[in-house]
């Protein structure tokens, strides 16, 4: 339990921080210190089984499906880096707390500062490869929070936009190379992969893999041609950039790569991979810190360099050489934290970074100067320092790759280049910075040490830089040889933490770096003056310009799908399901069956092509739009027709209720619309829609015949023989609605009633004048309610009501049932309104048709819940027999009264929907002031 | 039988699918209803044709897929609900806008002309 509780209690810091900004600064950042001190404490006592090369799992199901699991895993490479983002964070804490201005938005900060936090520890810490993706892109969120804290400055909000962009593309990209590991591996459970190394590296997919994942770790930690971002993210604050550039994000990348190390490495694509990248962005990194005149620019591009460095050193794939790297990956983490630090301290103190005017501190801080000294000493590799221990080591490896020839000769000279400049800038450093002549125009003038503790978390990181440089063995010993162990899946090499191994070859590197770089430094004017004969590209400016091409692009794209027509859209739907279907219709083509064809009688052969010219007729003359409804209905009547030639008797009552409602509707629209519909699309275009219309239709006539003459087998031999016995009831269609399948027609008469409210609720307070006439020259008449309909209507609603309550009634054994019974009571009542008007039938009917919805969904859930009641599921139904005078033995199901609620519903919602419509005029809304609706 | 069955589906498909495509909200509306016509019956014929036997047990010697019909029954009363709510929607949008263009167009050329005369008044 304690490590997801590591990684949870800085979120819920998070979240519980900012109720701490009350209290003032220090309450907030004690507070924020709660969750680190916690999580230091929880992890000591795993200390034991580390130390002797043990992990600790703690794993819990999450989707196992997927092989996502809360599995968090500690060994000592994990440890090594929570170390340094507890540590180095409690640290940060303090420092901000005097580098943030009261003024500034402290929640924000404290509560983003933990979530970056909790979801590095995530990264180090979990144990299942989807599980730390998830991780990676939160820290990618945070830091672009971070970045951007100070969202008023746009440089910052550019920068912050970059980072997010090149590690997002990367999360992405590692993503994919994660999803192949898992699918090579069979599990994404970092146990499993990292046991599988030889099954992954013999794979035919391991250089796309592993191109992916270290895409995804190349971008994280800044690796050439990715750099670019680093630089611009030094627009955060720099407690910001102390923690996130230099101890913990941009190690992220690191951390992959040696996790990933003996499922990934020691192939030839991962050496020349890794260590040609890491070659390039050592060398380029520590070239251009050289000739950057901002504080936090230079310590960028040095950490760039840095961590070049260490890729180098995790390419090579020696054993030596990956102690090396974790080994600097501890140094540069102490040195360059505290260095950025430092640089901090003096932009707050001088208000400005710019080297060019800070000169000769000095005499306004030496206790500063003296702890940036050490650092950046450290930094330039001066023995008895830590920053020298791993540079030896490097250099020493650097010597050791077996490449062909003379290419043996480039890594060692890369080396000693990059120490060269190495030195170089961080003499700059100290030299520009502290001594070389006076300040010039300084913002704060003198400037003067920072409050004590301001100093504190800088001299902690520079006595560990000190203590590690005199007593390595001491000082990380024991954390290092576990941390290498878990990198390297056991098998430690031997190697020494000496201060000095005697005199050789690296030693003599580091001596040409060090005179070498003084050299330079000296010299520093003339190269000053050959790089500036360089036309400096600003990736920033590059940058935006290549989003802002994509903008206009997606912008572009949107405006042309998105036109706001909804004739393009259905045409353009229309078209890819045609295209996406012509593939697999063209395997089909004119297909018959086993079954074959059956033989046509002359009435359904009629009446299939009376079907078939109204169709094409409704299309044809649809502008007529009065006639195109009339024909519509013509195709409505013999679907049903068609429900009832084939064996659906139930279908047929429905299809021809619904169709009497549907034109009545249609009729009603038509009232208030234009009644013909002007020639607007082009013949070419009308040629389109028919070739595209046709298609469709040839598309299901083939789908539909292969179906048709296909044979088949049907879950419903259950339902046939279990309706009577276990539904009660012999018309299977309506046990089935009632009864098996109850909780679907719950569902269905739902959505009826939500259509019905929605119809209600969009015309409530909505009035349209119908026009005067039909719009073809006829006026409407002037007799609205004939006496005949009237004098037949009036008795055809008892009559039809007894209809259907014997439908209603009879529904569970004989074709009918509570949807066609309140269809048919629907269309008796709308007959009342269009023979004698809304104002005298809503007189006469003394209930709301939003009660009769209601009340429709209620039965159905009681009927539904009184099995509960029995100890039985929802909606099961029970049944039992009576015997009534004169109608005889009779059924009574539990299953009636959902039907009921059925039968209600269907009548509230297609007379809620219709009166509606009708009350629209604002002459019937007017005068009806009685209004029942 | 099988083939006008499907000739019938593939007809209300097409006739469907072309007033889909109109510009105005009352061809589509229409369009709609000959496509959940032709849709009904497609689902429908995934129970396959057959005569004389209706799923009521003890009236037929055989019955035909109870299954299909029960959920094209639903479908019929829900095609309605969604063919009246649409309606509603092209009545709401004529009554806000004056407008029953679906195709991104606001007016007539000669519609314009009149709009332009109003407020110029």
């Amino acid at each position: 339990m304690s490590l997801p509780l590591v990684v949870l209690l800085p979120f819920l810091g998070a979240i519980a921080a900012p109720l701490f900004a009350q209290g003032g600064r220090t309450a907030i950042a004690i507070a924020s210190s709660v969750p680190a001190l916690i999580a230091l404490a929880a992890l000591f006592p795993h200390w034991s089984v580390l130390s002797a090369g043990g992990t600790v799992l703690h794993s819990y199901e999450w989707l196992p499906v997927l092989g996502l699991s809360f599995s968090f895993r500690l060994d000592g490479l994990a440890l090594l880096f929570a170390l340094l983002i507890l540590v180095i964070g409690l640290l940060i804490i303090i420092y901000s707390h005097y580098y943030l201005k009261a003024s500034e938005n402290v929640a924000k900060f404290y509560s983003l500062l933990l979530c970056f936090k909790g979801s590095m520890l995530g990264i180090v810490l979990s144990g299942n490869l989807l599980l730390m993706l998830i991780f990676w892109e939160l820290t990618s969120l945070t830091s672009f929070l971070l970045i951007s804290f100070w969202t008023h400055k746009q440089d910052a909000r550019r920068g912050a936009r970059m980072a997010l962009a090149v590690t997002g593309g990367g999360g992405l990209a590692l993503l994919a190379g994660i999803l192949l590991i898992g699918n090579i591996v069979g599990s994404f459970e970092l146990d499993d992969v990292l046991a599988a190394g030889d099954l992954i590296k013999a794979h035919a997919l391991y250089p796309v893999a592993l191109t992916l994942i270290l895409l995804g770790a190349f971008t994280k930690s800044a690796q050439f041609p990715f750099h670019f971002w680093l630089p611009h993210a030094m627009q955060a604050p720099t407690p910001i950039s102390a923690y996130l550039h230099s101890a913990t994000m941009v190690k992220a990348g690191i951390f992959l790569m040696a996790r990933l190390y003996p499922a990934l490495a020691g192939t030839e694509q991962w050496f020349y991979m890794v260590s040609f990248t890491g070659m390039a962005t050592l060398l380029l990194g520590a070239y251009i810190a050289m000739f950057k005149h901002d504080l936090k620019g230079l310590l960028a591009y040095s950490t760039v360099s840095h961590l070049g460095l260490i890729t180098l050193l995790l390419g090579m794939g020696t054993q030596l050489a990956a102690v090396a790297a974790i080994f600097h990956v501890i140094n540069h983490a102490t040195f360059k934290a505290s260095l950025f630090m430092a640089a901090g301290i003096i932009d707050h103190e001088t208000g400005t970074r710019d080297m060019r005017r800070i000169n000769g501190l000095w005499r306004y801080m030496p206790h500063t100067a003296t702890l940036a000294m050490v650092a950046a000493s450290s930094m330039a590799g001066v023995p008895l320092l830590n920053g020298f221990l791993s540079k030896e080591m490097f250099f020493a490896e650097s010597l050791e790759l077996n490449l062909p020839g003379l290419w043996a000769w480039l890594p060692p000279i890369i080396a000693t280049l990059a120490g060269i400049f190495a030195v170089a800038y961080s003499a700059r450093f100290v030299h520009d910075v502290f001594f070389n002549g006076k300040p010039v125009d300084l913002p704060k003038f003198p400037p003067h040490e920072p409050p004590r503790y301001m100093k504190f978390p800088v001299e902690i990181l520079v006595f560990a830089c000190i203590m590690v440089g005199v007593f390595p063995t001491i000082a990380v010993g024991p954390l290092l040889f576990a941390a290498a162990s878990a990198t390297l899946g056991g098998d430690v090499p031997d190697y020494q933490l000496a201060v000095i191994h005697g005199f050789n070859l690296p030693l003599l590197m580091s001596f040409m770096a060090f005179f070498g770089g003084l050299l330079m430094y000296s010299q520093r004017q003339r190269f000053f003056d050959f790089h500036a004969r360089f036309r400096e590209i600003d990736e920033k400016a590059v940058f935006e310009a290549v989003v802002s091409k994509f903008v206009l692009l997606a912008n572009r794209c949107t405006s042309w799908l998105e036109n706001g027509s909804l004739q393009r859209y259905a045409m353009l739907l229309i078209v890819s399901v045609i295209a996406v279907t012509v593939m697999p219709l063209a395997d089909i083509g004119f297909d018959i069956g086993e079954n074959g064809l059956s033989a046509v009688d002359g009435a359904t052969a009629l009446a299939a092509v009376i079907l078939i010219l109204s169709a094409l007729a409704t299309a044809t003359w649809h502008r007529e739009r009065f006639y195109a409804l009339v024909l519509l209905s013509v195709v409505g009547l013999i679907v049903a027709l068609t429900f009832a030639r084939f064996s659906a008797p139930d279908l047929a009552m429905t299809q021809l209720s619904v169709e009497v409602v549907t034109i009545v509707l249609l009729m009603l629209a038509l009232f208030y619309m234009p009644s013909w519909t002007p020639l607007e699309s082009s013949k070419a275009q009308r040629t389109r829609d028919i070739l595209i219309a046709l298609a469709a239709g040839a598309g299901m006539t083939l789908i539909t015949l292969a179906i048709l003459t296909q044979p088949f087998s049907s879950i419903s031999d259950f339902f046939l023989e279990n309706s009577k016995p276990g539904g009660g009831g012999t018309n299977v269609v309506n046990v089935i609605l009632v009864d098996f399948r109850g909780f679907d027609t719950l569902g269905e008469i739902t959505v009826l009633a939500i259509a019905a409210l929605g119809i209600y609720a969009m015309l409530k307070d909505t009035a349209l004048t119908p026009p005067p006439g039909d719009g073809l020259g006829h006026a409407w008449t002037r007799d609205h309610y004939p006496l005949m309909l009237r004098q037949i209507a009036r008795p055809m609603l008892p009559l039809a009501l007894m209809v259907s309550a014997y439908i209603f009634l009879r529904g569970h054994n004989l074709p009918g049932g509570g949807f066609i019974a309140g269809l048919i009571t629907s269309v008796a009542l709308i007959l009342q309104y269009i023979a004698s008007g809304m104002i005298w039938t809503q007189d006469r009917i003394r209930f709301r048709y939003h009660n009769v919805i209601g009340l429709g969904l209620l039965f159905a859930t009681i009927a539904g819940s009184g099995s509960l009641a029995f100890g039985y599921p929802f909606l099961t139904t029970t049944f039992g027999y009576i015997t009534w005078p004169i109608v005889g033995k009779f059924e009574v199901a539990s299953a009636l009264v959902f039907d009921l609620g059925v039968y209600m519903a269907v009548i509230g919602a297609t007379l809620l929907a219709l009166v509606s419509i009708g009350r629209l005029s604002p002459h019937s809304a007017i005068k009806s002031k009685k209004e029942g609706v | 039988m099988e083939l006008l069955f499907a000739l019938v589906i593939g007809a209300l498909t097409a006739s469907g699918v072309y007033l889909l495509l109109r510009a105005r909200t009352f061809p589509v509306v229409m369009g709609l209803t000959l496509l959940s016509y032709g849709v009904n019956l497609f689902l429908f014929a995934t129970g396959r044709l057959a005569t004389g036997e209706q799923p009521v047990i003890g009236t037929a010697s055989g019955y035909s897929d109870p299954l299909p019909q029960a959920l094209v029954l639903t479908a019929i009363v829900i095609g309605f609900a969604m063919t009246a709510f649409l309606v509603v929607l092209a009545l709401r949008n004529l009554a806000d806008n004056e407008n029953d263009h679906v195709d991104g167009q606001h007016e007539t050329p000669s519609e314009q002309t009149q709009d332009q005369e109003v407020t110029s008044k």
